[in-house]
């Protein structure tokens, strides 16, 4: 029980910290990071919601979501970089 | 799969574009006719799925087999069905617009894969009937509408679109914290399940708010509720003109869709009429200071992006009205008023930004102050601009009119009066950006010859526009009977 | 014949003018005969159906089409007799200005623009002749301001599109106070068709504080179009529309249209009687006295002829707000006939404006001197017309103003002839030097812009025939006035109507 809470826990924790590095820091690399490590915060807690007591098997629901999740996080981030470096180059050519 | 599950219109709905996305990026030379195919394709279905939920009522599918409780589930019932109306016939004429639109044959080909998968995407968001589908619904809408945004290339709107982006991922990544809440507290995903625990218990009502508030404040962002409306004004004013139609028109409404199916079907027991007044109140600042911006915009696209700011904030003013009125005939009659304004702006703001576009490309530029001699040349463009500004004024016999007769009459009803002065202010600054445009067209320029110029790209800036003020004013009837509400909606 | 016309007519009816008109915008610029063809079939097709409808009437037949818009809000357009009155108005001036129209912008540009919005404003017009309940008028009324902004704008000068703005901001700000009203009314009574007598004398007393607030929004609303004095401000300065949409404007379409909303809402929503208990008639009163006076004085200090006809309009169209504030069949039948009677005289006196600008290149009254010699046709129609408007017997106005008069000393408010009085004084004042300049000044050696048609008339006949047929249905409504079906006996079928008598 007391290690579902401390992954949740840290979970929410991770949230909150990528959000507040969202917010404050301006470059793209470091919000697109703190997108990610929201996406990682909220994947815990999803993976702590999983677990059913030990010797159980973990409720294969929102081990299905976090793998979705992260198909969904890698190509929004990899778009963002697209974009990202589209700019730069017009940047340096203009 | 099953076999029938294939011919399912629910199913097709989404299949169709998907499919067609698939195929446009496949064979790029053969984009604009397998697009254009698919395009028909999926408004049939669209269509077939329209008649069925009006006849019938609210269907659905299970795919893969399992029980509700784990299935990916489709629901079209009145509510999703109106707006996949709306979308998919929105859709059809952008369609048709974008055809001829692109004259780089590169952007051609990047445009249909994109614009299809956005497509099915939006139906999909629609359509489905469990919290995580619509996530990736989300997710897959808001990469697809910010890769179409950055399409012209230009610096201006490359930033403006990485920002939307961005925005998204937040929003996104907000509403699934919340989802992961609830599916903590509730142990399903699937939305009438979730409804029904919500309902049964009173214990959870802390978590059930803390979700609330993260999942309305995640969508609320992509939604463009003021003043998380920063984003959307460049973003939607630099795209292209197709796609400032499907992103003004269709993207904007799906996230508030979901607000609204959270805050009528899920939350219903933890609303109050405290939260209800809060986005009620942003909302009423939303018309004032997005139409206030608009008739300030010195762009023709720019004023239309902000009148979308402006727009959503109307169907904000809803909430509390809904909350302070008992279930029965009244409420019905201000839930449908609600989907006719959000259809009617669907459909006004599509054909507003396509005849915008193409104003632009025949001008070369928008500059409203410009715009003279453009406006004079094009009658059946400028018609088609006077046609669904009146219509997002609210002037008679648009949709939108008997959406803001009823609610004010509800207002008023309710002794929230205090929002009949806001619907009057927005209408009043509405009327004057959208006369704004449209006294440009009377000047000493030579004169057309004949109505219509260009019928592609016309034509379906016309009848969209059209649909909004002539159809959806005249005949509202039909949507009240697909929502399945009681008729006679007067005390 | 068992075709039952009924829940037809009045619907086909707007149809008759508004379909010609969507076609209309589609005709190519130059197919000068197609649009010449679809504009006189709508306007006869109008004449023949609203022939049939006062026939119908008549013998007691009930013409009445509803559509559902929504639940519970109805778009209904119904037939009673005060309707009839103001679409025969306004589709028998309609036909007449078509013609004139036609002929008056023969050399113009775009022409489909023209009238396209031209047959969509008369569609307008005859809908809110037609509405059976506010809500119908409102979305009438609303499409009417829409409808006649182009026209007012069309000469595309950057006067043009001034007048067109301001006109635009007086109309939508009354029609959106008009629809704040309608919507308030219908929160207390919910829907309700207009009905003679009216609707609302029942509502228990704690409700008139509410019911005496929503008629001041409505009849700021109304007051707006039927350019009450102080929102009249947008009527002279939509002066720089073309001459048949002057005409129009001022005796058929929106200034009419505000007049006649005044006196549904005091006759057939309130019920004049219950009007006159809440003290609502004595507003409406001294607003329209207000406006009888103000608008005369300031049409005296006008040197443009169209500009002192536009303040004679202000002036004029309160004698029918007047008409219907004073308590009395009387007075009613003085206000509604003279929607008729000063529809034909107006509009009369501004197709003769036109003619002198078309045919001279006359725009100003100091420039008249002489022009009954060189257009005497003309100058005669407008004699008509302004002697009318003074109130000289036997011309259709002196009618309306013996009702009024009459009316007003009945009700026992013997200041209503002080009123008519000091206005007939100043409509004398205004219209005689014109009449003297025409026919007693010499003619000047030439005319700075003048326009040789050829014709063996003395201008074009399109433009020459209009205003002589208005003129003379001028004097046939003074003259046959107690015969069956002129104005004056079908405004005292409307008056024992409302009065129950």
């Amino acid at each position: 029980m007391t290690a579902q809470f401390l992954y949740g826990g840290a979970g929410l924790i991770l949230f909150v910290l990528g959000l507040w590095s969202f917010l404050v820091h301006a470059p793209l690399l470091r919000k697109l990071i703190a997108l990610n490590i929201m996406g990682g915060g909220v994947f815990h807690v999803l993976i702590a919601v999983a677990y059913r007591g030990d010797g159980v098997p973990p409720d294969p629901v929102p081990h299905a979501l976090v793998l979705t999740g992260i198909v969904v996080a890698v190509s929004a981030t990899a778009l963002g970089l697209v974009l990202g470096a589209r700019m730069q180059a017009g940047e340096r050519e203009g | 799969m099953h076999l029938d599950l294939l011919t399912d219109p629910l199913v097709l709905c989404i299949m169709l574009p998907l499919l067609g996305a698939v195929l446009t990026a496949a064979l790029p030379r053969r984009a604009v006719l397998l697009g254009s195919l698919m395009a028909v394709a999926t408004s049939a279905a669209a269509v077939t799925l329209t008649i069925l939920v009006w006849q019938s009522g609210t269907l659905r599918v299970a795919l893969g087999g399992w029980d509700q409780k784990l299935a990916i589930s489709l629901r079209a019932d009145g509510l999703a069905t109106a707006l996949v109306v709306m979308a998919n016939i929105v859709g059809l004429g952008i369609s048709v617009y974008a055809s001829g639109y692109f004259r780089d044959p590169e952007r051609m080909r990047a445009f249909w894969p994109l614009w299809l998968l956005l497509w099915a995407a939006l139906n999909g968001l629609f359509l489905a009937g469990d919290l995580f589908n619509l996530y990736v619904m989300l997710e897959l809408l808001g990469i697809a509408a910010a890769a179409l945004g950055a399409l012209t290339g230009s610096r201006d709107a490359i930033a403006a679109n990485l920002r939307y982006l961005l925005v998204g991922l937040l929003g996104s990544i907000t509403y699934l914290l919340g989802v992961a809440l609830l599916y903590t507290a509730h142990g399903t995903l699937d939305l009438d399940l979730v409804a029904a625990s919500i309902a049964a218990d009173d214990e959870l009502f802390a978590v059930n708010a803390a979700t609330l508030v993260l999942m309305v404040a995640g969508l609320a962002l992509k939604a463009a509720l003021f003043p998380l409306h920063f984003w959307l004004p460049p973003a939607h004013a630099n795209a292209p003109a197709p796609v400032s139609a499907a992103l003004s028109a269709l993207v904007v409404k799906a996230a508030f869709y979901l607000i609204l199916r959270l805050w009528l079907d899920l939350f219903a027991p933890v609303t109050g009429m405290a939260a209800a007044m809060l986005l009620a109140l942003l909302g009423a600042a939303a018309v004032v200071w997005g139409s206030w911006r608009a008739l300030r915009a010195e762009r023709l696209k720019l004023l239309a992006a902000y009148s979308t700011v402006a727009q959503i904030g109307y169907l904000f003013l809803f909430l509390p009205l809904l909350a302070a009125t008992p279930a029965g005939p009244v409420r019905d009659s201000l839930l449908a008023a609600l989907v006719l304004m959000a259809v009617t702006h669907g459909f006004a703001k599509a054909g507003f930004f396509l005849a915008t576009g193409l104003v632009q490309t025949n001008a070369g530029h928008d500059r409203i102050d410009d715009l003279g001699g453009t406006a004079q040349r094009l009658p059946a463009t400028t018609f088609a601009i006077a046609l669904s500004g009146s219509a997002l004024i609210g002037l008679p016999p648009s949709g939108s009119f008997i959406g803001k007769w009823l609610l004010m009459q509800c207002a008023i009803e309710t002794g929230q009066w205090w929002w009949v002065i806001v619907v009057t202010t927005g209408t009043l600054l509405a009327a004057a950006y959208v006369f704004r445009v449209l006294s440009r067209a009377f000047g000493l320029e030579p004169t057309p010859l004949r109505f219509i110029t260009d019928a592609r790209a016309e034509i379906p800036a016309l009848l969209l526009a059209l649909v909004s003020v002539a159809v959806l004013g005249l005949a509202s009837g039909p949507l009240w009977t697909l929502l399945g509400l009681q008729a006679g909606g007067d005390a | 014949m068992s075709l039952d016309l009924g829940p037809l007519l009045p619907g086909a009816i707007v149809l008759s003018s508004m379909l010609p008109g969507v076609l209309i915008f589609l005709v190519d610029e130059e197919s000068h005969l197609l649009r010449t063809l679809l504009n006189l079939f709508g306007a006869v097709l109008k004449l023949v159906l609203v022939g049939v409808m006062i026939w119908g009437v008549w013998r007691g037949e009930v013409f009445e089409s509803r559509l559902d818009i929504a639940p519970g809000l109805e778009l209904v357009l119904h037939a009673d007799a005060l309707s009839v009155l103001f679409v025969s108005l306004s589709t028998v001036l309609w036909l007449i200005t078509t013609v004139y129209a036609i002929g008056y912008l023969e050399y113009s540009v775009n022409r489909s623009r023209f009238f396209g919005f031209f047959s969509l404003c008369v569609s307008a017009t005859v809908g809110i002749a037609l509405a059976g309940n506010l809500l119908t008028f409102v979305i009438f009324y609303e499409i009417l301001t829409l409808a006649t902004y182009p026209l007012v704008a069309h000469r595309g000068t950057p006067e043009a599109t001034r007048g067109a703005k301001i006109y635009l901001a007086y109309t939508l700000s009354g029609g959106l106070l008009l629809l704040v009203g309608a919507v308030w009314l219908r929160t207390l009574t919910g829907p309700v068709d207009f009905l003679a007598g009216g609707v609302l004398s029942g509502m228990p007393a704690s409700m008139h504080g509410e019911l005496v607030a929503i008629f001041v929004l409505l009849l700021a609303g109304l007051g707006v179009k039927a350019a009450l004095v102080p929102l009249h401000g947008w009527l002279p300065q939509s002066m720089v529309a073309p001459a048949p949409v002057s005409a129009l404007l001022h005796a058929v379409a929106v200034v009419k249209a505000g007049a006649f909303g005044i006196l549904r809402v005091v006759f057939d929503v309130y019920g004049v009687e219950f009007a006159a208990e809440l003290g609502l008639l004595a507003i409406l009163a001294a607003l329209a006295s207000l406006t009888i006076l103000y608008g005369s004085v300031l049409a005296l200090t006008q040197d443009g002829l169209k500009k002192r006809l536009a303040f004679s309009t202000v002036s004029q169209v309160s004698y029918i707000a007047l008409g219907a504030s004073l308590l009395g069949p009387i007075a009613t039948v003085g206000g509604m006939v003279h929607l008729v009677h000063q529809g034909i005289m107006k509009i009369t006196l501004f197709l003769c404006a036109g003619n002198y600008a078309e045919t001279l290149g006359v725009h100003k009254v100091s420039q008249m001197d002489g022009v009954g010699r060189r257009m005497p046709l003309t100058t005669l129609a407008f004699s008509v017309g302004a002697l009318g408007m003074i109130g000289i017997p036997p011309i259709a106005g002196f009618v309306s103003k013996w009702y009024l008069g009459l009316g007003g000393v009945t009700a026992g408010q013997h200041w209503v002839l002080l009123v008519l009085a000091a206005s007939t004084l100043l409509n004398a004042g205004y219209f005689l030097p014109i009449l003297y300049r025409a026919w007693f000044r010499p003619l000047p050696a030439a005319w700075e812009n003048e326009h040789r048609f050829q014709t063996r008339f003395e201008t074009m006949g399109a433009l020459l025939w209009p205003p002589v047929i208005t003129a003379v249905l001028c004097l046939l409504a003074g003259l046959f006035a107690a015969a069956p079906v002129s104005p004056l006996q079908w405004a005292q079928l409307i008056a024992r109507r409302e009065y129950g008598l």
